[in-house]
């Protein structure tokens, strides 16, 4: 398998115009991890994960993929690196007017040479991986939100990434549809070797998946805590952490959560 | 130079068989096709089918389908095989990729259909049409209804914007269509008049002309364009966004709230820039007259003052009236009508200006005929 890129920020400051959204944020995500970036609504969780993914430019700061500038290089080679991500969104963002198959089929038309058929048997791998076995000729919209989402996990590993980013894979979703995407997660990191960013504020996920992570705060405007979310949880002062891990309740008492 | 192509080689061992895979197995490359396989493979059946991985140089989904692929065949047909000997990665996935089975039923066959259903399907889809479009006119009749008892549920706020977005906001373009047209009646008027040396009556021609047709129905055509397409598009959205169900679910009825407050403003903005068109055409004829023809400004509207009587601009503003009503419903209904997806607020548009304009032109050649039989 291709040698997985890492990815890191460096000194990056997120604004829209004026309004300065985060600053100072520095963090490397290794290879083959699990990164959540968590936070409180509003801190600019989905802003820098749109920094990640090269759809906005950092006020201030690099983004570095696999060591190269993703915003000071040329755009043929940012597009080159991007073509290399996959990215869920937040309610899929499959497009309506295709079928699911479709949805899949595009990437795989536009940057393989595959003949149809393995097109075909690459949409049906991936769909069932995400267990929509024969959902091929289904519309987004006659599918459930939890289906749509997995739909657009499959859509986002159509080329096998090197990084997957997820943006609230469990907001809309029930415990258990929840519970089972995340163990989908684990299991496509476990098997695929990718490395996968998530943005969150669902603890369960955060404490299942999560390797490391960061905690930006709104306030601060920038990364507050940073490390494995089980020792943060275990180690950390910052009673905003700790608040927000613990859903404000005491910290549990001489043992893990 | 080593061959870094995804190869296998097929190899009898003494439980079975062993297939060897080497070179890169990646979607981004040629791959083989379990169909290249030879049928006499799996006849007669081996006991089972494992791997040697040894020369695998790096694999992704290119490889999977054509484990998933050779997987099904072997259960089909009973032979067991060692999924041990494949990578770890290889081997959780492929237990992910069978872990749902397919439900019966989903699977969809696109099915070419009978010329007989599809007339069918289509009468039955134009009834359906009919029904909503029904529905839609009585509620917007019981809406006005409720509005004129002073009972209707809007915001002053949303009347008083949509009233300033097809109104002054389309002065621009109004003027500069109904001028031009204006100079086109003029001109092509002109050519045919001062073969007869009656070039004065170029003002009657246009003056009669903007007043009683193209004021209002050049100005119909640009609302339906600018303002039914805008009002399809909006609702539309609010459609897909589930926002039109936020009102039902309040009971406050999407008709009052969203199309009156539409139908208000086309209805009193309408007439208004049909005036306004019937001048800035008249204008474009002066214009034309004046620096083609030779006829002063004076002498035209002279003209125009004689032989144009306020009865047609009166016939004009009144049909820009009912042009407002067509175009604001057609706008409104096709919006409210649009599916959950964003090609269905793309076709609720395009249908909506269809729709309009298809009405207005009929609408214009009942009035017609109307005025003809009362004698107006």
């Amino acid at each position: 398998m291709e040698e997985t890129k890492q990815l890191s920020v460096r000194n990056l400051t997120m604004a829209y115009g004026e309004v300065v959204i985060q600053k100072d944020l520095n963090f490397t995500v290794e290879k083959g991890h699990i990164f959540v970036i968590m936070g409180g609504s509003g801190c600019g969780k989905s802003t820098l994960l749109r920094h990640m993914v090269g759809l906005m430019e950092p006020a201030r700061g690099d983004i570095l993929v696999g060591g190269v500038d993703l915003w000071k290089c040329s755009p043929a080679e940012r597009n080159q690196i991007i073509s290399h991500n996959g990215v869920l969104y937040q309610s899929g963002a499959l497009w309506s007017s295709l079928t699911l198959g479709e949805n899949i089929a595009l990437p795989l038309q536009e940057y393989t040479k595959l003949p149809g058929k393995q097109i075909d048997e690459l949409v049906s791998y991936k769909l069932a991986l995400v267990g929509l076995a024969g959902f091929e000729g289904h519309y987004p919209s006659e599918i459930s939100g939890g289906m749509r989402k997995r739909a657009g996990l499959a859509r986002a590993m159509a080329l096998d990434p090197d990084i997957l980013f997820f943006d609230e894979p469990s907001a809309g979703l029930d415990p258990i549809s929840s519970r089972l995407l995340d163990d989908l997660i684990l299991e496509l990191r476990d098997s695929l070797g990718s490395t996968i960013v998530i943005v969150t504020h669902e603890l369960a996920s955060i404490f299942s998946v999560g390797d490391d992570s960061i905690f930006l705060d709104p306030d601060a405007k920038t990364i507050i805590a940073s490390g494995p979310p089980k020792v943060l949880l275990e180690t950390s002062t910052d009673p905003r952490v700790i608040n927000f891990l613990t859903r404000s309740n005491q910290r549990p008492q001489g043992g893990t959560a | 130079m080593p061959d870094h192509s995804s190869q296998y080689h097929i190899k009898t061992g003494t439980d079975g068989l062993e297939l060897e895979l080497s070179g890169h197995w990646s979607t981004r490359q040629a791959i083989p096709d379990v169909a290249s396989l030879p049928d006499t493979l799996f006849s007669p059946p081996p006991k089972q089918l494992s791997f040697d991985c040894t020369n695998l140089q790096s694999w992704d989904s290119g490889l999977m389908i054509f484990l998933v692929n050779l997987v099904r065949i072997c259960r089909e047909k009973n032979i067991k095989v060692v999924q041990e000997t494949l990578p770890e990665g290889a081997q959780k996935l492929l237990r992910l990729a069978f872990a749902v089975p397919e439900r019966q039923g989903t699977r969809r066959t696109i099915l070419g259909q009978p010329v007989l259903a599809k007339i069918g399907n289509i009468t039955i889809e134009a009834h359906r049409n009919w029904n909503d479009l029904l529905r839609f006119v009585g509620e917007t009749g019981l809406a006005i209804g409720s509005f004129l008892r002073g009972r209707a549920r809007f915001r002053g706020s949303d009347l008083f914007y949509q009233l300033e977005a097809a109104g002054p906001s389309a002065l621009f373009i109004v003027t500069l269509i109904s001028t031009l047209v204006g100079m086109i009646l003029a001109f092509v008027g002109a050519v045919q008049l001062r073969l007869f040396g009656a070039e004065i009556f170029i003002a009657n021609l246009v003056g009669l002309g903007m007043a009683r047709e193209m004021g209002a129905m050049m100005t119909a055509i640009i609302m339906a364009g600018r303002t039914g397409a805008a009002f399809a598009a909006q609702l539309g959205t609010m459609q897909v966004n589930e926002e039109i169900d936020a009102f039902k679910t309040m009971a406050i009825s999407p008709v009052e709230f969203l199309v009156l407050p539409r139908l208000l403003a086309l209805c009193i903005t309408m007439p208004l820039l049909c005036i306004y068109a019937d001048f800035m055409g008249i204008l474009g004829g002066a214009i034309v007259s004046a620096t083609m023809l030779d006829i002063s400004f004076y002498q035209y509207f002279q003209q125009i003052q004689g032989f144009v009587p306020l009865k047609h601009f009166l016939i004009g503003i009144i049909k820009s009236g009912i042009f407002g009503v067509l175009v604001a419903t057609a706008g409104c209904f096709r919006g409210l009508q649009c599916g959950r997806s964003a090609s269905a607020v793309g076709y609720a548009a395009t249908s909506a200006v269809v729709t309009s304009i298809v009405l207005i032109i009929v609408a214009d050649a009942l009035i017609t005929v109307i005025c003809q039989v009362i004698g107006v």
